[in-house]
């Protein structure tokens, strides 16, 4: 049986006196795709680059394709897309791709994989003259180019255009047909959500949920309106079902949680009617990732 | 963008042979280094200005024979320096500070064949300093005496040191740090290291620690052997052989990849 792609157990981390990392478990199965998703500052980049060997652990345990992290025969098999930097500037982008393409025994054509990004007409360009999300690109040409088993990419998508971001998201989803293994890291929910067949979700260096998208949205769905803030929620509560919830948030806004199907929606129309309340907006929605992430966290993203 | 072409994502993965990993890693190092022009003036453009104006123009006493054959060594261990030190100083700074030491430590090409394509491509950039040095001053008038042969030596011990210099400095501080310090170093040892002006010009008591510098041993072993027919300078190659065990052996032990 094979090893999972990534096991992580109970990893600490410290800079200094700042845990960043403080007792995080985690595993990514492999020939999957596996999200790490989580505010600023919540250890991603710091786990991911444990993993990839750039730095120590202070404490747990880790190990990549059943290896530690540390062992140079991964290097081969590993493909790392850094959050930033990592060519030369001055080095024209198809020549790095070249490079990179030497290293390695069996690996794509460098031509062929910046024409399949969209950036053959780059590929005399240096560096440090692409643009945010050519350079992205770029980076992310160089995570795979090795046909690596494991890709780790750091937040593969941030400061790419709409249809960059489709782009990488067609590249993880061939990668994972291919059945290369891939962990990436984001703060954009809707890229977890999409992407994703486990979704960790990690806050101050530690796993607060985890679970396939849909398991943590769950099947719950939610009754959304709008009317004039300040309604008396206690009295509708006592005409739904029990085990319903109901909150204003922001002011003005409310959402009702429960058995939400046409009893329910009746029972709320009929009594904004009885208040002479006007429900604006009503709608009813499956709970988004960012819903759970921001019930679990507290905060908004930073 | 959308074409989903032929490309194979199922994993291959593999290192490529040692060799191919650093013949591809040297060459883009020295393409790197041929294509800067700030780098192209201190190896190529200063070392030969200063070879024909110094060699034509009486500007310092150089004692007996041909100005040529007193500047041409001096300038041949400027080249070395400027490659050895300071343009690798400069641009391994930069590496670490754009985070491209940390990337190649993701690929399959180890540390220790990062820094062997790193040796071959400054030896390789020195080939090309020595035919042009050599080259201008065989054209004006330099007639070598003793065996070239014996400069080799000389000259990879120079390398050594100078790179061990380099790396101590690229490895420890802020990639600003170091390209100010480079080419103050550059500057200051190109004034008193013995290139074109004669160390007997500076004070008697400031002659004896100048000699001590890797480049006045190397410039100082050079003319020797080329200007003066002598065999190897057992002195020259021992202070250079100190100056590059200890840079080296501080330089590892102190090298930070990002």
């Amino acid at each position: 049986m094979d090893s999972p792609a990534v096991e992580i157990i109970d990893l600490v981390k410290r800079y200094g006196r700042t845990t960043a990392i403080d007792g995080l478990t985690l595993s990514a199965r492999r020939g999957a795709v596996t999200a790490i998703l989580g505010p600023n500052g919540a250890g991603k980049t710091s786990t991911i680059e444990i993993c990839e060997g750039f730095r120590r652990a202070d404490g747990g345990s880790v190990s990549v394709l059943g290896l530690d992290p540390s062992r140079p025969e991964l290097r081969a098999r590993v493909g790392v897309m850094p959050q930033a930097g990592g060519v030369p500037p001055a080095m024209r982008c198809g020549e790095w791709l070249r490079l990179m393409s030497r290293f390695h025994a069996a690996p794509l054509d460098p031509a062929a994989l910046l024409e399949r990004l969209g950036m053959a007409a780059h590929a005399r360009t240096p560096y440090r003259r692409l643009s945010g999300g050519q350079q992205q690109r770029v980076s992310l040409a160089g995570a795979v180019i090795g046909r690596p088993e494991l890709v780790f990419l750091d937040e593969p998508t941030a400061g790419l255009d709409p249809q960059a971001r489709h782009a990488c998201w067609e590249l993880v989803g061939e990668l994972r047909a291919a059945g290369v293994s891939v962990v990436l890291t984001t703060h954009h929910m809707d890229e977890a959500e999409k992407l994703s067949d486990h979704v960790v979700i990690i806050d101050h260096g530690t796993v607060v949920a985890e679970g396939t998208p849909s398991s943590l949205t769950g099947a719950e769905r939610q009754l959304r309106f709008r009317a004039r803030p300040g309604l008396a929620l206690d009295e509708l509560l006592t005409a739904l079902p029990t085990g319903s919830a109901a909150k204003e948030s922001p002011s003005g806004h409310y959402i009702i949680e429960g058995q939400v199907g046409p009893e329910l929606l009746a029972t709320v129309t009929a009594w904004c009617a009885a208040e002479g309340v006007t429900a604006d907006d009503l709608s009813i929605e499956r709970r988004t990732l960012e819903d759970v992430f921001l019930e679990l966290t507290g905060r908004e993203l930073r | 963008m959308t074409t989903t072409t032929g490309l194979d994502f199922s994993p291959a993965p593999g290192a490529a042979p040692l060799p191919r990993m650093v013949a591809a890693q040297a060459g883009a190092e020295i393409r790197a280094m041929l294509r800067n022009g700030e780098q192209l003036l201190l190896t190529m453009v200063i070392p030969l200005l200063l070879l024909t104006g110094f060699s034509l123009a009486p500007l310092v006493d150089v004692g007996e024979g041909a100005r040529v054959d007193f500047v041409a060594p001096g300038v041949l261990a400027l080249a070395v320096m400027s490659t050895a030190f300071t343009g690798q100083a400069i641009a391994t700074g930069f590496e670490r500070r754009y985070g491209v030491l940390k990337r190649l430590g993701a690929t399959p090409l180890s540390r220790g064949g990062l820094m062997l394509a790193k040796t071959l491509a400054v030896l390789a950039v020195e080939l090309v300093q020595v035919a042009l040095i050599a080259g201008v001053a065989f054209a004006l008038g330099w007639r070598p005496a003793g065996s070239p042969l014996l400069a080799l030596p000389l000259i990879l011990l120079g390398t050594a040191a100078f790179s061990g210099l380099g790396l101590l400095m690229a490895g420890t501080l802020r990639a600003e740090a170091t390209l100010a310090g480079a080419n103050l170093v550059y500057l200051v040892l190109l004034g008193c290291g013995g290139i074109v002006f004669p160390l007997s010009a500076f004070p008697d008591s400031a002659e004896p620690v100048l000699g001590l510098l890797p480049i006045s041993a190397l410039a100082g072993g050079l003319r020797s052997v080329l200007s003066d027919g002598a065999g190897t300078p057992l002195a020259a190659a021992a202070i250079l052989a100190v100056w590059a065990a200890v840079s080296l052996v501080l330089a590892s032990r102190t090298f930070r990849w990002e």
